[in-house]
Parts: structure tokens; C-alpha cells; sequence
């Protein structure tokens, strides 16, 4: 397999990963609002105050491969997209310095509330922006590193999307870790949420197709469409499955109650989305631009990376497991640690 | 007004990578001396071993969130200001910085959750075991980044294709030259900068009379420590000024402040106004023949000066000259410092003596100025190079248009003030707070499963406090 080909699939697995799993934490923040009730803030912020550190840490992982790998490309996208990028890490540092001191706070813990929500919701439109506005492509030539090409109707809606998506995310994640009323809520929610993902998958894909022709021609020239229609198949199947684990709840009898299959099922409709988008743009980085053959490090580069990624990636993903086991279970409400 | 994109990218990194730099400076050493008080409690059983970890770990926590939400903003910086540069020094940086998150952030994020949430999940051993893992980390941290940086200083191992750079050989691209002297150097910074934070507040309680025997254990480790590492600090200092004047002699000059093109008999300058359009120093006052017994141990040896090269490729004289001295002047303090308490400890007053305390006391954030009085001299003295004498600083910029990096940097500048102040507020309450009582912590102790500990706890408490109001019959009416 050639080496640029590989680096691609970890770039790839590094943004899914990312999405995943900073997609739950930073859609607890957008869930923020609807919890009010005493002690359900708190709560909600014990459920992931011990991963969102290394949740984000997927985003620098991202970042760098993408560096390490194809220069080319992150010079690129970084300073076209300057102002959202921007905006995301402002964002990303309000929400990060919540976890801290909303717990040493007194008075000011309404702030760190809002610092918190607001800075998850605009991570998270800011994402979707970024992902709407590469789907769109980028105009040709040095001036649009001046121009604001990156807000448009269609980058806006994928922003909303992400956001929705990334709450129906926390919505099972809150259905899998509480209990009671939290876990009730979580399950409405969860059904709104799930039929709102639903529809704005529909609505950008055909906006995708009707907009772009090179996407349109890649799904239905030839037999294409027959070879591909699993995917949007796959993707109602699951949807279905998830609005079954969610609804299917009952309170009285435990052993029935199958509380983590909804996070998985949504977790699975994000890899649906994330291949669609794949089959959509590749083998661009940037569309119509660059591929990742063209962006592509020199061997040597690549391959002084190769053992790192190859040993420290399955590594990774063991300790990270393991540190969600030593904290499995539903989240306590006690101050509990340090 | 005329705004220039490549001063407001280079004021906005330098302003983001300072505001960073202050809180891993903190915790490389602050996890370190946590590990060792956690590790020594494992093995002593002394419970103010305990509650020195357990009370430096809010700190330490706080101080590390900042680290993170500040960092994940340089790793993007490069490509959003710095374009041209990202994509020429990609193939050799990337890696470097991809080596760290593989190697340092992962675990360091993977094992924190533990450290901070975890002691009533996992063994005492385990949670020793993550501790250690968290310190481990951020030393590797540490390592990836100087390397990228030493590279950039003292580029070796690569070639140019085509504008870009290609890498020969990683071992030479990774034992760059001055990489193990700056390795070392600001290894030792952040546990020097630690130290003199835990000593500071520790002298604050004990000029307070709160929490003395906790206090007393801080400072007096402390104090230790800061024995061991100024004059180390000291000696590497000098050898890494010796590496510079051979790998960056403009640089070299600039710290002195030395202009001829040769320059024998070199004085040690000790205060002077650098003057870059005279070329000279103003009201310079030195020491004679000491400069060049430091630079090249030698009574009169000679000195390569700023004008040797064109006055384009000097840096910023007044600024890497001063704080040079601001560095050094710092690290002299400490070791006057040091060494006093040494006096102090053999007299038995180091913990009475109400001047010295202050002084300690004012010295808490000291190590964290010196740092970055360090890097000013590394980077400034660098310009106008980014990879020096290959590329120049002022060529790679993003082509963005000014306002937009004026905008980013006015809000960069905004919201880090803001922080900064929260994080020096939340700081002073947990310091008025205090560490744990010792109920609190046997209570802990006892939801941690510690049949043997609870008898061994109550002993070594015992024996302290008696010692403690034999040696202090005033203490008693304080508590
Ligand atoms: C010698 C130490 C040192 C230096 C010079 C730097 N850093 Fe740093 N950095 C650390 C030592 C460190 C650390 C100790 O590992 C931190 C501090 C707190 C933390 O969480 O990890 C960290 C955090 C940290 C993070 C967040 C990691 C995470 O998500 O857990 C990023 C992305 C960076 N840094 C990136 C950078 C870049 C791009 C730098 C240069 C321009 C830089 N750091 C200079
Ligand atoms: C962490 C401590 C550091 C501090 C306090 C620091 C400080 C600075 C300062 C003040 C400048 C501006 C110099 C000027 O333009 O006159 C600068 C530039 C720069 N530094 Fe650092 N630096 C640090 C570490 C690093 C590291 C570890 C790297 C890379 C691996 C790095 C890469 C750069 C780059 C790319 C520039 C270019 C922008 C410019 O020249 O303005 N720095 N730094
Ligand atoms: C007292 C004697 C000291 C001497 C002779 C000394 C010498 C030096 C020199 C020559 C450099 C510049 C290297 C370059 O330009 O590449 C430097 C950098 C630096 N110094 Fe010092 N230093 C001393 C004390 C300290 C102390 C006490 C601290 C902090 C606690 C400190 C922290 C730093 C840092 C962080 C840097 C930049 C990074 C690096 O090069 O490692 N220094 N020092």
C-alpha cells in the first residue's frame, strides 16, 4: 500500500475519533440549556470532566498528521479558513477552562455555565461550518485568503447539523452514564435529536448533490448508485435502532434495558456520514485542488513516522479504554478525587 | 494607518507561545515534585507526605487545564499565520510535533483523569503508577518540542528540494547541536520554577503562622531541591552560552551587547543601553576581561561582535541583551537564596527568620519570569531568521489580510488577560483555602480500603505534633 494512502486512512481515523468522541463532550455543553433542574449541571459536567482532555487531545492528533504528512494541506486549509479556525480555539478555550474552576467557584458559576455552553455550541457550529465549507470547495487563487467564502447558507446548515449531531451524541451518552430524571430527559432529547440528525443528513446530502456536480457524478454515473445505496439503507436501519434502544426504556425492569446500544447506533451513523463524505471528495484534501498524493511528505518524513503511528496508536486506544473502565458505571454524585 | 500582517502574526505568536509557556514551565516541575511526595508517602507512610501531594495537585490541575486550551492553539497557529513556513518545514517539524502528541500528550491526557479523579477507583500503586505516567509525559513533551525548536536554531540533517526541506538524516535533525543544552536547561527551568513556587507559598503560610508543619516539610524540601538545581542550572547555562557563541555568534553578541567586529579582552557589561544607530553602548558599565574569562575561558579571548554581519541580520539588540540579564540576575538570586537557607538551616532559623521568608515569598513567580526572560533571548535573538541562515522570518508570513490578524490578536490579548486574571484568582483561593485537614484526608484514606494505614497514620501523626510543640511552645495557641 502506498504511504500517502495510509497516512490518509489515519488522518482520517484521527478526525472520526475526533468527532466521536469530543462530538459527546462538546454536545454536553450544547445540551446545557435543558437541564436546570438542581445538581443536573453538575451532573452532567462530572460525566466528562475526566475525558474531555483527551478527547481534544484527537484534535492536535488531527492537526498534526495532518502537518506531518501533508504540509501542503494544512497550510492550505489553516490560513483559508483563518477566522472559523479561529473562532473555534477561542471557543474551545472557554469551554476547557470551565471544567476548572466551575467547581472552585462560588458566585461566578453561572459564568462558567454559560462559558461552558456557549463555548461547546460555537466549537461545534464552528466545525460544521469547516466541514460545509470544504464539501463546498475552495475558489481557485491567492485572494481568497481575503474573502469570507466559507460562510455560505450551505456552511451554515452543516454547522446547525454538527450541532445536532454532536448533542444526539451526548444524549445517548447521558442515557448510557445516568440515572432517573437525567436519564429520562436524556432519552427525549435523544428522540428529537435523532429525527433531527436524520433530517439534516437528508437535506445536505441532496443539497451536496444537487450543488456539486463532481458529487453528483460519483453517485449516480453508471452503476454507482447501486454499489453505494447500502449506505443511506444502512443509515435508516440504524436510525431505527437507535429510536427503538431509546424508547424501549423501562424503569421497573433493569435487566431488559440495553442503556449503551443507543450511543452506539448514533456513533455508527456518524461513520455512515463521515464514508458518504469520503466517497464524496476523495481523493481531494482540498476539493478540486489537492489530493493527498500532491500534498504528500517526502518518504522520509513519512516513514519516520510510520513506527510511531503504527506502535502508539493501538496504545493509545488501550489506555484510553482503560481509562473509561477504572471509570465505567453510572456517574456518582459525590465530590469524588482530588 | 498602515498595518503590517507579518508584525501582527509574529506579535500575535509571540504573545499566544508566552502565555503558554507560563503554565507548562509550572507543571513539568510541579508533577514531578507531586510524583516524588506521593512516592515517598507510599513509602514512608508520613501523611504529610499525603498532604503535600494532595494539596498541590488543585494547583497543579488548574495550571494544566490553562497549558492545554493555550497549546491547542499554537499546534494551529503555525498553519493559520505562518503558511509559507508550515508547508517549507513541514516534512521536518511535523513529525516532530506528531512524535509528541503520539508519545507525550496522549498519555498525559489518557493518565490525568486518573491521577485527578481516580483515587478512590484504583489501588494506591496504580494511582502512583499514573501519577508517574502524567510526569513522564510532559518531560517527553518537553523533549519533542525543544527538538523542533533546537532544529530551528541550529538546523543539521536536512536538504532543500525545491524550496522545501527534506530530511537526510533524523538522527542529525534530532541531536541538532543545541538541543541537548536546551533540553536541559529548561527542563531544570520548570523544576527550578516549581520549586520556588512551592517554596514561595510555603515561606506565605509560615510568615502567616497557618499550617506549619506543612509548611515546614515545603519549604524545607524545597529548599533542598533549589540547592541541587540553581548551581546545575547555573553550569548548564553557561555551557549553553557556550554553545550559542559557536552556532548563533550574532546572538552571542547581542546578549553582551558587543559591537566591534573582533573584540579582545571582552568586559562583563552589567548595565548599558544598547544603541542600534550608533552602534555602540550607552553608559555602559563593566567589569574588565571578565567577558571573555566567561565566553571563552580565556583571560583575553576573542569575540565575534554585532557588526560582523550586516546591520539586516542582527536581531533586536536592547531586548535579548536585557533580558539576558533579567535571566541570569534571577538565577543569581536564587542561588543567593539557596545558599542562605543552607545558612539559615545550620543555625536552625530557616523557618523564624521574618526577612528571609519575605524573600522567599517574593520570589514565588520568579522562575516563571526567568523562563520566559530565557526564551526572549532564544527567539528574538534568532530574528530575523526563522531557521537560521536559511529562512527569514518576514518571508513566510500568511498573506491574510491585516485586519483579520488584527481582530484575532486583539481578542487573543482580551480573553488570556482575562484567564490570566482568573487563574491568579482561583490560585489565591485555593492557597487561602489551605491543604487539607488530616481528617479529611484519614477519611479519604479510609474510603481507599487502608486497613494497615489508619494505625501507622495515627502514629507518625502523633510523633510529629509532639515534636512540633516541644520545638515550638508558641505554636499551640495559634491552631
Ligand atoms: C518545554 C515545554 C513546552 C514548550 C516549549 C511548549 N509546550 Fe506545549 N505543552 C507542554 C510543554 C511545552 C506540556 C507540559 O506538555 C503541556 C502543558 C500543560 C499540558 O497540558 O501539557 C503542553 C500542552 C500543549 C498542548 C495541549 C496538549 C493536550 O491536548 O493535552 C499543545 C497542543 C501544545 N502544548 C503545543 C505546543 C506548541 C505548538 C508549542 C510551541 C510553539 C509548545 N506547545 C511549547
Ligand atoms: C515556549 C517558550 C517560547 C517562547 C516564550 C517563545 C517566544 C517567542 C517570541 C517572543 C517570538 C517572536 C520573536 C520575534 O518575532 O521577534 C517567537 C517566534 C517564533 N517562535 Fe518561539 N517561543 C517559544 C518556544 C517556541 C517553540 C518550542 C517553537 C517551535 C517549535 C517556537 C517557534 C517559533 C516560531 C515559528 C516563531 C516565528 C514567529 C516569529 O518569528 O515571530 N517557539 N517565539
Ligand atoms: C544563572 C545562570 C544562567 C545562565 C548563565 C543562563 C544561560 C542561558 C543562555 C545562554 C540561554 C540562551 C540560549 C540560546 O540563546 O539559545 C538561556 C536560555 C534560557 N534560560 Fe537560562 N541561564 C541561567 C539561569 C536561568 C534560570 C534560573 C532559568 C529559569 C528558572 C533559566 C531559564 C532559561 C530558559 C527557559 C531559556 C530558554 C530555553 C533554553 O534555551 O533552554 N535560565 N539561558
Amino acid at each position: 500500500m502506498d504511504l500517502a494512502f495510509f497516512y490518509f486512512l489515519v488522518l482520517g481515523f484521527a478526525i472520526f475519533m475526533y468527532v466521536l468522541l469530543d462530538g459527546f463532550d462538546l454536545g454536553i455543553g450544547i445540551l446545557f440549556p435543558w437541564f436546570d433542574q438542581a445538581g443536573e449541571k453538575d451532573h452532567l459536567m462530572r460525566s466528562i470532566s475526566h475525558v474531555w482532555d483527551g478527547n481534544e487531545t484527537w484534535l492536535v492528533f488531527g492537526g498534526v498528521i495532518l502537518f506531518a504528512a501533508f504540509p501542503a494541506a494544512y497550510a492550505g486549509i489553516t490560513s483559508t479558513f483563518y477566522l472559523p479556525i479561529m473562532l473555534m480555539l477561542f471557543a474551545l478555550i472557554f469551554r476547557g477552562v470551565a471544567f476548572e474552576y466551575r467547581f472552585k467557584s462560588d458566585t461566578s458559576r453561572p459564568y462558567w455555565d454559560f462559558a461552558f455552553s456557549a463555548g461547546s455550541a460555537i466549537a461545534a457550529f464552528c466545525q460544521g461550518m469547516l466541514l460545509g465549507a470544504v464539501v463546498q470547495g475552495v475558489p481557485e487563487g491567492s485572494n481568497s485568503l481575503s474573502s469570507l467564502h466559507w460562510l455560505t447558507p450551505f456552511s451554515v446548515v452543516t454547522g446547525f447539523a454538527v450541532m445536532a449531531g454532536y448533542a444526539l451524541l451526548a444524549a445517548c451518552y447521558l442515557f448510557m452514564k445516568s440515572r432517573g430524571r437525567v436519564q429520562k430527559h436524556a432519552a427525549k432529547l435523544g428522540k428529537h435529536l435523532l429525527i433531527i440528525t436524520l433530517f439534516a443528513m437528508v437535506v445536505v446530502s441532496l443539497w451536496t448533490v444537487i450543488g456539486q456536480a463532481e458529487i453528483r457524478e460519483r453517485w449516480f454515473t453508471d452503476y454507482n448508485f447501486l454499489l453505494l445505496s447500502p449506505l443511506p439503507i444502512l443509515t435508516i436501519i440504524v436510525g431505527v435502532l437507535a429510536w427503538k434502544g431509546l424508547d424501549a426504556h423501562d424503569e421497573n425492569d433493569q435487566t431488559k434495558n440495553h442503556e449503551s446500544r443507543p450511543f452506539w447506533y448514533s456513533a455508527a451513523l456518524f461513520l455512515l456520514g463521515f464514508a458518504g463524505l469520503i466517497i464524496g471528495l476523495f481523493p481531494y484534501l482540498i476539493p478540486r485542488q489537492l489530493t493527498f498524493w500532491q500534498a504528500a511528505s517526502p518518504d522520509s518524513s513519512l516513514l519516520f513516522l510510520l513506527p510511531g503511528v503504527c506502535i502508539f496508536v493501538p496504545l493509545i486506544c488501550a489506555y484510553t479504554i482503560w481509562g473509561y473502565r477504572v471509570f465505567a458505571g453510572k456517574v456518582e454524585d459525590y465530590q469524588e478525587g482530588y | 494607518m498602515d498595518l503590517d500582517v507579518a508584525i501582527l502574526s509574529r506579535l500575535q505568536f509571540a504573545f499566544t507561545v508566552s502565555f503558554h509557556i507560563i503554565f507548562p514551565s509550572i507543571t513539568i516541575g510541579l508533577a514531578t515534585l507531586i510524583a516524588i511526595w506521593e512516592g515517598l508517602w507510599l513509602k514512608t507512610h508520613n501523611p504529610y507526605y499525603l498532604q503535600l501531594a494532595k494539596f498541590w495537585i488543585k494547583p497543579f490541575a488548574i495550571t494544566f487545564g490553562m497549558g492545554v486550551v493555550s497549546g491547542i492553539v499554537l499546534s494551529y497557529e503555525f498553519g493559520t499565520n505562518f503558511s509559507e513556513f508550515s508547508e517549507i518545514t513541514g516534512a521536518v517539524l511535523g513529525p516532530l510535533m506528531a512524535y509528541e502528541v503520539l508519545t507525550a500528550f496522549f498519555m498525559e491526557a489518557g493518565f490525568l483523569g486518573v491521577m485527578l479523579f481516580g483515587w478512590q477507583r484504583v489501588g494506591r500503586k496504580l494511582h502512583f503508577l499514573s501519577t508517574v505516567v502524567v510526569m513522564v509525559g510532559t518531560w517527553f513533551s518537553a523533549f519533542w518540542i525543544i527538538v523542533a525548536n533546537s532544529w530551528m536554531q541550529t538546523p543539521t540533517g536536512h536538504k532543500i528540494v525545491d524550496g522545501k526541506f527534506e530530511v537526510e538524516s533524523w538522527m542529525a535533525v534530532i541531536f541538532n547541536p543545541s538541543m541537548p543544552y536546551r533540553l536541559s536547561h529548561m527542563v531544570v527551568a520548570s523544576l527550578i520554577t516549581a520549586t520556588f513556587v512551592v517554596a514561595g507559598i510555603s515561606a506565605y503560610y509560615l510568615l502567616k503562622k497557618q499550617h506549619l508543619p506543612f509548611a515546614k516539610k515545603g519549604l524545607s524540601m524545597c529548599m533542598w531541591f533549589a540547592l541541587v538545581l540553581t548551581p546545575l542550572q547555573t553550569w548548564i547555562g553557561d555551557m549553553h552560552g557556550l554553545n550559542v557563541q559557536e552556532h548563533q555568534p550574532t546572538k552571542l553578541a547581542a546578549m553582551e551587547g558587543i559591537w566591534h567586529e573582533k573584540e579582545t579582552n571582552v568586559p562583563l557589561v552589567l548595565f548599558a543601553m544598547p544603541n542600534m544607530e550608533t552602534e555602540s553602548n550607552d553608559y555602559q558599565i563593566g567589569i574588565p576581561n571578565l567577558g571573555s574569562l566567561i565566553l571563552t575561558h580565556s583571560w583575553d579571548g576573542e569575540v565575534q561582535g554585532l557588526k560582523a554581519v550586516p546591520p539586516e541580520d542582527r536581531p533586536y539588540v536592547p531586548l535579548v541583551f536585557w533580558s539576558f540579564r533579567v535571566m541570569v540576575g534571577i538565577g543569581v538570586g536564587m542561588l543567593g537564596i539557596a545558599a542562605l537557607a543552607l545558612l539559615l538551616r545550620r543555625k536552625d532559623r530557616l523557618f523564624e527568620n521574618k526577612p528571609f521568608l519575605a524573600l522567599v515569598t517574593l520570589f514565588t513567580p520568579s522562575g516563571v519570569i526567568a523562563v520566559l526572560a530565557g526564551w526572549y533571548v532564544v527567539e528574538i535573538g534568532r530574528q530575523p531568521w526563522i531557521v537560521y541562515n536559511l529562512v527569514r522570518t518576514a518571508d513566510i508570513v500568511s498573506p491574510l489580510p491585516a485586519e483579520r490578524v488584527l481582530f484575532t490578536f486583539i481578542m487573543f490579548v482580551i480573553i488570556y488577560s482575562l484567564l490570566f486574571v482568573v487563574y491568579l484568582y482561583f490560585m489565591g483561593k485555593l492557597i487561602r483555602k489551605g491543604p487539607p485537614t488530616m481528617a479529611t484526608l484519614e477519611n479519604q484514606l479510609i474510603g481507599m480500603k487502608a486497613p494497615g494505614y489508619a494505625l501507622a497514620w495515627v502514629k507518625t501523626l502523633q510523633n510529629k505534633e509532639a515534636q512540633n510543640n516541644e520545638r515550638q511552645p508558641t505554636e499551640q495557641g495559634v491552631a
